[in-house]
């Protein structure tokens, strides 16, 4: 071995795997603030922290923040050990943590003054939008260049997940986010009508199928594997999962808008495309889970695989509803209910959030130079308050949203409507206030992952380690 | 040629390819490489820690 050795860039792994913990307690907690605000509206304080102002902050929050850094660290740990290099772009890659942070930043402050474009999911006005674009370029640009520079003649199929993931959120924030600005915080989307909503949820539902999905697929990939001690289940499999997400999910965002003025033809396709996803969402989740076939004692006494085999569950749950909800008479029931609330969460919870978490346990000891969490107890005490958390949040936004459905569409036989939409709030309330109670569950166990954390972090060793040479490539 | 005609050829080379990347996936020809795409995540010396007690597979 030479004496110039070259390193993993494990320093920004690191930096995105703390901020991931911080950020969701951040994103998590305003989420509770908001469950609290429907319980007891008076929490509904001034303008700046009104519910309509901090539900765009929560959700930026979860997903582009704790999701996002999440995907940042996991991606650019694997793509550097399944590639055998290290990460390639020299300045560009401290770029994509300190701007991805200013952009959080930005978000925090600029959403509860009132300053969005009024675009779910893509509220941020347009210059955090340019500022977006940039970072996103550079991060493709630092994960292609380092596959690019591989020492391995395969690209590990995470890779090709976090890539397609990379690729599709920077086609969908450059589509959807053209806009005309007025002024410094104001701008007008480019489209209008029904092409504006057809776009925006075009965007909308990729972000789901894209920053939601094939990104933590591409976690799933590496670190099930990883914790289990063995290769994926099915190469085969997973190739074909790959390519069947790719070809069918751009197509599933009409579902978002049945019986609207989008034209009920274009409602369909979206309708039968969300229902053919059902067959690659659970062929990935099959792939992920059978790969602890053969050794499901390792379930019984490691927490780190009990949050990885635990989100696959939600994901087969989350995309088995998904395309039902999709099927316009369900959907008729389901719309605008808290069921969709419910399934969101089942997804956001149940599988973004507990893939992320397993895979940041996986990776903080080894960040650190640590053998193992500074309390594996203190882990599976996160897990269970974490899913009974999960648990108690969907069960109440099932309940909730199938009687807010049936109330709204109950007739009396002279045809009027059988309650006013007051009744279903007030017969929201008893689900709602247990809605709270899992989120603080859920916020709760990210208070005990990130004392874990710190505790795991003290006087820990932060060496970059070696880059590995490949098998066959001896030194 | 009407555009739509186009977006009807593309949809169907879409599913055909689709087909196709089924055939090569589950044909002969691509079982090694997968085998060694798949051992790729164990390269890894695993002195990075905690793995030391999860052993090589196969």
């Amino acid at each position: 071995m030479s004496g110039t050795q070259t390193t993993y860039n494990d320093k920004v792994v690191r930096q995105f795997a703390v901020m991931t913990v911080i950020w969701g307690i951040v994103g998590m907690l305003v989420g509770v603030i908001i469950a609290a605000q429907l319980v007891w509206p008076e929490l509904n304080i001034g303008p700046w922290l009104h519910f309509g102002r901090l539900r765009p902050l929560h959700t930026n929050a979860v997903i582009f923040a704790f999701g996002g850094c999440a995907l940042f660290a996991t991606s650019y740990w694997c793509v550097q050990r399944t590639s055998h290099a290290r990460l390639w772009g020299g300045p560009l890659v401290p770029f994509t943590f300190w701007g991805w942070q200013i952009i959080i930043v930005l978000a925090a402050i600029t959403l509860p003054l009132g300053i969005t474009s009024g675009k779910e999911y893509a509220e941020l006005e347009w210059p955090i939008d340019l500022l977006i674009t940039a970072v996103w370029v550079s991060y493709a640009l630092v994960f292609f260049g380092t596959i690019a520079v591989r020492k391995v003649s395969h690209i590990y199929v995470a890779n090709w997940f976090f890539g397609a993931f990379i690729i599709a959120v920077a086609l969908l924030h450059i589509v959807n986010s053209m806009e005309m600005p007025v002024s410094l915080t104001k701008s007008y989307s480019m489209y209008s009508g029904v092409q504006d909503a057809m776009i925006q949820w075009w965007y909308g539902h990729n972000a789901v199928g894209f920053f939601l999905t094939a990104g933590f697929l591409g976690m799933m990939y590496y670190f099930v594997p990883k914790q289990a001690g063995r290769p994926v289940y099915s190469y085969r499999l997973s190739v074909v999962h790959f390519w069947a997400l790719i070809f069918t999910y751009m197509w599933a965002g009409p579902h978002h808008l049945h019986y609207t003025a989008l034209p009920d033809w274009t409602q369909s396709v979206g309708m039968v495309f969300s229902l053919i996803l059902l067959a690659p969402s659970w062929g990935g989740m099959i792939n992920g889970i059978m790969t602890l076939s053969g050794a499901w004692h390792k379930l019984r006494d490691d927490p780190i695989l009990k949050f990885l085999i635990t989100s696959l569950s939600f994901y087969g749950m989350s995309t088995f509803e998904g395309p039902m909800m999709s099927i316009k008479t369900v959907n008729a029931l389901s719309h605008y209910t808290d069921w969709t609330v419910g399934h969101v969460h089942s997804g956001a919870l149940g599988w973004v959030a507990m893939v992320s978490i397993g895979s940041i346990y996986y990776l903080l000891p080894r960040l650190f130079g640590k053998s193992e969490m500074y309390s594996t107890s203190l882990v599976t005490a996160h897990f269970w308050i974490a899913t009974i958390g999960t648990v108690l949040y969907i069960a109440s936004m099932w309940i909730a949203g199938v009687m807010q459905g049936l109330m709204w569409r109950a007739v009396n036989t002279d045809g009027t409507l059988a309650y006013s939409f007051v009744e279903s709030v007030k017969g929201s309330y008893p689900f709602w206030a247990i809605r709270w109670l899992g989120g603080v569950l859920f916020l709760t166990g990210m208070l005990i992952m990130a004392y874990n954390m710190f505790k795991t972090m003290a006087g820990g060793k932060t060496q970059d380690m070696p880059v590995v040479a490949p098998a066959g490539h001896h030194a | 040629m009407d555009i739509n005609d186009l977006r009807s050829i593309v949809t169907v080379a879409g599913l055909l390819c689709f087909l196709a990347i089924v055939g090569w996936a589950y044909g002969k020809g691509s079982k090694k490489g997968f085998e060694e795409a798949a051992n790729l995540p164990f390269a890894e010396r695993d002195d990075d820690g905690a793995a030391s007690r999860t052993s090589h597979p196969r």
